[in-house]
């Protein structure tokens, strides 16, 4: 019976399996992807779980304290603090995701450049990148931001922009410990052209530390952006970001120290989480590479 | 009959120019091979036999490597100077190399139904699923069961890995298959089904094969025509049995004579004295005459030139040459 097809097993076996069975094995990076998965799908939701608007003014009730109408009271607005944070979680992982997706292609292909070629282009790439990374990273956002204007689009441009190096640098150094393996110097002995060899071979065996870079990096923009806001120069009002409600609370914190507590709880446990996310990753990939 | 000439080096030099000095990995090079013909390259490491497959395919890495002189021509034209483009189309598909150590040889995040059909793909006309179908029967010509076509490479055994790397490179159905020592990262066992799997396919699409190996007993096996290396050069060159009956030059004659003799009971191994030259540093004249023990003064002066002892026996050793004082 000549079997010309694929023959297609349910059965997968991907490096990937192995390595969510070995996360699985790690309660707390478990803990960390719970959080992650409620306060994505809580940001994704937050029309159906935020009880009230982002911008529910009701000057008659301002600075309640935690009650069974409003779980985390309400701020100097009268707005419901819950509903803010839950819309500042669509904010806050926005800016996450999206720097971090702009500073991977960017610093990705810059670092794959830099480290497959060699010579005066790595040279040319690399002090760009020192450049990037000599001016400290909330200066550089601050200056971006400035510079374009406060709105949530500039600060994921601005956050991104100075995630670039450490992407570049990551990229860069695992193309260059993959460049001279066999098995690329065996594709390039089959035909294979370079960019074949960078976007096909090279990048797909160096996710490994792209990934939990990727987890942390999110962590870092989260902050940067809350940062942004606390300074008045992120996203503006009346929008919900935790960072500018820490900033408005500010003021009143020693006689509702809830308007800040919540905000600032809400960004601790979400750096948190990642964080013990990406160590569990990174911890669940390296024995995958040691084979 | 006469065969068809497929590849002739004509006086190729490779050079690697380091900070250290110049290594003069291939000198003075002549080879042929014959459509359907095996070429077997023997020499200790660090001969110059896998700079000689590089230099075939183009695949010197040109810092610090250059070829300095010489002509690669197959099917009548000459690979030095033809484009990046043409190459490409070239390897892997007129011309395939396999390497020496399987484990590495492939890609570990691609399942090898992929990396067999990657080939197929570069060089032929066909859709994904085709290429994949392809890519099976390949897998069931080296004797692989097609189901498995969906793994990892760190799924299989080293023999099967090999057998993998067979059929990436038999996928286009090359003229010449260059084959830098498959089986010595192999146990014994598993080194003889390789050797017939090559064999059986040989024959079955005719290909050209460049054996590079270290080892006497596979050229014995696979090889037709045998060139021993020596510090770059190839100091003899004749048809297997020829080599295996009368060697001429003092250094395969130390070869054979270095093998084990599996009858007789021997206290102590006959090697051949003294370590391969520095290739920075190669001795005058003739590159092995320090180690030989039929070393004459005018050894030390002169470069021995390829000399036809024997119809189709080429041998470079002044023993041989005329003219000169014995």
């Amino acid at each position: 019976m000549a079997e010309n097809t694929v023959v297609k097993k349910k059965k997968k076996s991907g490096p990937w399996r192995e390595v969510w069975r070995r996360l699985n094995q790690n309660k707390a990076a478990m803990l960390g992807l719970l959080v992650m998965v409620i306060l994505i799908l809580a940001a994704i939701f937050a029309d159906y779980v935020a009880p009230y608007g982002y911008d529910d003014q009701d000057l008659m009730r301002r600075f309640q304290t935690p009650n069974s109408q409003h779980w985390f009271g309400t701020d100097n607005f009268g707005r419901d603090i819950f509903s803010r944070i839950v819309y500042g979680a669509q904010v806050s992982l926005k800016v996450g995701l999206i720097a971090v997706g702009i500073a991977m292609f960017i610093g990705g292909a810059l670092g794959a450049v830099a480290g497959f070629y060699g010579g005066k282009i790595d040279n040319f790439i690399m002090r760009f990148i020192d450049v990037l990374l000599a001016i400290p990273s909330i200066l550089l956002a601050i200056s971006i931001v400035a510079a374009l204007g406060p709105e949530l689009r500039n600060v994921m441009i601005a956050v991104g922009i100075g995630s670039i190096p450490s992407y570049g640098r990551i990229v860069r150094a695992s193309v260059l410990s993959l460049r001279d393996q066999e098995f690329i110097e065996a594709a390039r002995a089959v035909g294979a052209d370079d960019t074949r060899l960078i976007l096909k071979h090279i990048i797909p065996n160096s996710m490994a530390p792209l990934i939990v870079q990727a987890t942390i990096g999110v962590a870092n923009a989260i902050l940067s952006a809350a940062g942004l806001g606390f300074i008045g120069l992120g996203i503006q009002p009346p929008l919900a970001e935790w960072g500018a409600m820490l900033n408005s609370g500010r003021q009143y914190i020693r006689d509702y120290p809830h308007l800040t507590a919540f905000p600032g709880l809400a960004i601790m446990i979400t750096i948190f989480a990642l964080n013990l996310l990406g160590d569990g990753l990174r911890d669940a990939l390296d024995p995958r590479l040691k084979n | 009959m006469e065969k068809k000439k497929l590849l002739e080096i004509k006086d190729l030099a490779i050079h690697y120019i380091t900070v250290d000095g110049v290594v003069k990995a291939v000198q003075d090079m002549y080879l042929e091979i014959n459509e359907g013909e095996t070429l077997g390259l023997v020499g200790e490491t660090g001969a110059g036999k896998t700079t000689t497959a590089l230099g075939i395919m183009q695949l010197v890495p040109d810092p610090p490597g250059k070829i300095v002189s010489g002509e690669v021509i197959f099917e009548g034209s000459n690979l030095i100077g033809k484009s990046q483009g043409e190459l490409r189309k070239i390897r892997g598909n007129e011309i395939s190399m396999i390497f020496q150590d399987p484990m590495t040889s492939l890609n570990p995040v691609m399942t090898v139904g992929e990396q067999i059909a990657e080939v197929i793909r570069l060089h032929q006309n066909l859709s994904p699923q085709e290429a994949l179908n392809k890519a099976n029967e390949m897998l069931l010509k080296v004797g692989i069961p097609a189901g498995r076509a969906k793994e990892y490479p760190h799924q299989f055994s080293g023999g099967m890995r090999q057998r993998v790397v067979i059929a990436i490179a038999l996928a286009c159905n090359p003229k010449l298959l260059i084959a830098d020592e498959p089986t010595t990262a192999l146990d014994v066992t598993i080194q003889a089904q390789v050797l017939e799997l090559m064999k059986k396919l040989k024959t079955e699409l005719n290909t050209s094969m460049i054996m590079i190996t270290h080892d006497l007993g596979i050229v014995a096996e696979v090889c037709d025509k045998v060139a021993i290396m020596y510090a770059g050069n190839v100091i003899e060159y004749t048809d297997k049995v020829q080599l295996f009956t009368s060697p001429k030059h003092p250094y395969t004659v130390g070869l054979f004579n270095s093998i084990p003799d599996i009858e007789s009971d021997v206290e102590r191994l006959k090697p051949i004295k003294g370590l391969m030259p520095d290739p920075t540093n190669l001795p005058s004249g003739c590159p092995f005459h320090p180690r030989c023990d039929k070393a004459m003064p005018s050894c030390s002066k002169r470069v021995p030139k390829n000399t036809e002892v024997a119809p189709g026996h080429f041998v470079k050793c002044l023993l041989y040459e005329e003219g000169v004082e014995k």
